[in-house]
């Protein structure tokens, strides 16, 4: 059973993985759950903390893993995605943990090809498992998600990990606010999902606020006209008097890698309200339960 | 030559004001009569009892990739294709390689299609030298070689003063200009419509203001050069309106449409599908309602497949870098009737119209009726016969369409051209 996305998600899948996470947060035993089992990890687009991260949980559940990535591959020989993929089916894997550019690119393959697919993050579609690992980092800090104010700031038109974010809290009843320049910030993304609401004002986005997600400025997805980066960190960059807008308690995330005085200064970064290191921790334990749920007997 | 006698079919001719169950004598070539009760000795006959006897259908955007792209469509292969759609006429864009900017290649274009191609193929040359928006072709020679119309459909001409210089060159040489209206930069690294569909997929937008904006441009240019404007594949609701207006200020603008924008809607897209990958995109469902009521008002005037065939290679990869376009003549009748007269949102006398007079009419080629002494291009099609559209079956040389395994009620069943039978729903030619 592959995981493409969390749209498609049902809650009590869902709530499975991170009830299934948390018996892996705190031990780093290895063990032997996945042994003799094959994880390929497929990366068309560079990615260290989630490479990383899938390798990591892969080892500690016994699996054997490869990782290949996209400039050592054959696809820059000019094979096509659907060979190279194929070519790879044909070595057995009992999953395929992949990253590619292109919206929608797993999706393509899991139509042709048996092998599960893991989306560890397409273009600028979703990101799933980083959104179970988002929601396990706020159920740390909360008992439940219903009703949390939670606030995404950035470039959000762009962002995969807003999508998955939107999908995975509005299942579970909690108002997700977005907040951008108007570019990246299309109107239609009210309507992704019920409870979401759209604000060009980062002040009004976070007044309140029990979370505060911010998106990494992703130069590289931005085929427009970009904000000017001065006027970014201005309007739309997180500083420490903002924090005392929201809740008190509020915890402050990223998906990282962050980029410090650009979307968020270095004092909110280090602050103890931010849970961004509690985030790649548990990107471990969420992705072991993802990869037993998909790989286990 | 030989005589046809085509028996007891609903005979449609608009141009004719005709709608009666008669007979239609074909003759060396031309129609010979078309009336009740006819008879000819010797003749072949064809019972068309219960049947629809029309004009033959012209399809006035084809895509039939010769020369250059030959694994994709040749004129022969896209010819037979045609005439299994119950097509007898066509007419193919110029963005071939090389693409069809001069004299030579239309010349090459119209041998080909004389040797090759059972229905008749009139080219359309380029607007500007290579499609690159620039220099205008050489239009005059292309016109003496063959050409009907001009278009750089797909690359469409961005500079407003070379557009309004080729326009006044079209109304010297006595040619409509044909516009693929798409503002390049508006719809920059678009993959699908704008809308609610293109966000949550993750994909870039082509947005409807893409085509409107230069659907305006253009009428403005029209009415500067009094050129004969025809705004191609039509598919956003303002630019369907701006057309409307043009018309009632007596403009001579005219547009077609797809049957794919009016069948389908960006929501009946399967996610990531790239045989639902077009340019213009499937539009919002307003926008479908848009084309829709195009088709009744009169706003437009032709419905016209954009054939675009490519080859499995080339659509068989991550969405955002198939190739745009897809396969569109043998389900074309299918679908108008479902979609528009089976629902009573047109006549079929209106239907034919759309397929008959009126492209013939806007190309100024002597085809789409059945007054005697014309050519004898006939389309003969059904109206409630259940069938399925088996993409394995076509006669393209391309598998690139969304409508494979639909189910229709009514289509083609037997193309004539020139007093010849091309095509047969059973085979018997």
């Amino acid at each position: 059973m592959s995981l493409l996305g969390i749209e498609g998600l049902a809650r009590p899948e869902i709530e499975a993985i991170l009830h299934r996470a948390k018996d892996f947060q705190s031990s780093t035993a290895k063990l032997d759950t996945l042994r003799n089992r094959l994880l390929v990890n497929l990366f068309f687009e560079n990615s260290t903390r989630t490479r990383t991260s899938f390798e990591i949980a892969a080892k500690r559940l016994g699996a054997d893993t490869i990782s290949i990535t996209a400039s050592a591959s054959s696809t820059s020989k000019g094979e096509s995605l659907v060979d190279t993929l194929n070519t790879l089916g044909a070595m057995r894997p009992h999953a395929i943990v992949m990253r590619h550019a292109a919206s929608g690119a797993p999706h393509f393959l899991a139509r042709y090809l048996p092998t599960p697919i893991i989306n560890a993050g397409d273009g600028t579609h979703e990101h799933p498992t980083q959104a179970l690992l988002d929601a396990r980092t706020i159920l740390d800090n909360r008992p439940s998600l219903e009703g949390l104010r939670v606030v995404i700031i950035g470039d959000i038109a762009h962002s995969r990990v807003a999508r998955s974010n939107v999908h995975l809290l509005s299942k579970f009843g909690a108002n997700v606010v977005l907040c951008g320049p108007a570019p990246l910030l299309p109107p239609q993304l009210a309507s992704l999902a019920p409870h979401v609401s759209l604000t060009y004002d980062i002040r009004e986005a976070i007044a309140g606020a029990d979370v505060i997600m911010m998106l990494r400025v992703q130069l590289e997805r931005q085929h427009e006209t970009p904000f000017p980066p001065g006027d970014y960190f201005k309007f739309y960059g997180l500083r420490p008097d903002h924090l005392q807008l929201a809740k008190p308690d509020v915890i402050v995330m990223h998906p990282g890698p962050i980029n410090r005085g650009r979307e968020i200064s270095s004092e909110v970064a280090d602050s103890k309200r931010s849970v961004i290191l509690n985030q790649v921790e548990n990107g471990i334990a969420v992705r072991m339960a993802v990869l037993e749920r998909v790989m286990g007997a | 030559m030989s005589t046809l006698l085509i028996k007891n079919g609903r005979v449609m001719d608009p141009a004719n004001g005709l709608d009666a169950v008669s007979d239609v004598l074909l003759r060396d070539g031309k129609v010979a009569a078309v009336g009740a009760g006819l008879t000819a000795a010797g003749a072949r006959v064809f019972d068309a009892t219960g049947m629809v006897v029309t004009p033959g259908f012209v399809d006035m955007h084809v895509h039939f990739r010769e020369p250059g792209f030959e694994h994709s469509e040749t004129i022969e292969s896209g010819g037979r294709a045609a005439a299994a759609g119950g097509f007898t006429s066509v007419a193919c864009m110029p963005n071939t390689m090389p693409v069809n900017d001069s004299a030579t290649v239309t010349t090459y274009i119209v041998e080909r299609a004389r040797k090759l191609s059972p229905v008749n193929v009139y080219p359309i040359g380029a607007i500007t030298k290579g499609s690159a928006g620039e220099e205008l072709a050489a239009i005059g020679s292309m016109k003496q070689a063959g050409i009907v119309a001009i278009s750089d459909d797909g690359r469409p001409v961005m500079n407003a003063r070379v557009m309004r210089r080729a326009m006044e060159t079209a109304k010297a040489f006595g040619i409509p200009l044909i516009n693929h209206c798409e503002d390049l930069h508006l719809s920059a690294g678009g993959d699908m419509h704008e809308g609610m569909e293109s966000v949550r997929l993750g994909l870039r937008g082509i947005p409807g203001c893409s085509e409107d904006v230069m659907v305006a441009r253009d009428i403005l240019l029209a009415e500067v050069t009094g050129v004969k404007y025809h705004v191609a594949h039509i598919s956003a609701r303002y630019s369907v309106a701006m057309v409307n207006f043009a018309k009632q200020r007596g403009l001579p603008v005219t547009s077609e449409v797809t049957p794919h924008h009016f069948a389908l809607a960006d929501t009946d897209m399967a996610p990531y599908d790239s045989n639902y990958r077009m340019k213009p995109p499937l539009r919002a469902c307003i926008d479908v309602e848009g084309v829709t009521e195009g088709l009744v008002n009169g706003a437009i005037d032709a419905i016209a497949t954009d054939h675009a065939p490519h080859p499995g290679s080339e659509k068989m990869q991550e969405f955002e870098r198939c190739p745009f376009g897809i396969t569109g003549l043998e389900h074309a009748i299918g679908l108008a009737l479902e979609k528009l007269v089976h629902p009573g949102l047109i006549s079929l006398g209106r239907m034919v119209e759309l397929f008959t007079v009126n492209p013939a009419r806007i190309l100024q080629i002597p085809k789409g009726k059945l007054t005697p002494g014309a050519d004898a291009d006939v389309t003969i099609f059904d109206l409630d016969r259940p069938w399925t559209f088996d993409v394995n079956q076509s006669l393209s040389k391309s598998r690139n369409t969304p409508f494979h395994g639909h189910a229709f009620r009514g289509g083609q069943v037997a193309t004539i051209v020139g007093g010849e039978f091309v095509w047969r729903l059973d085979g018997m030619l």
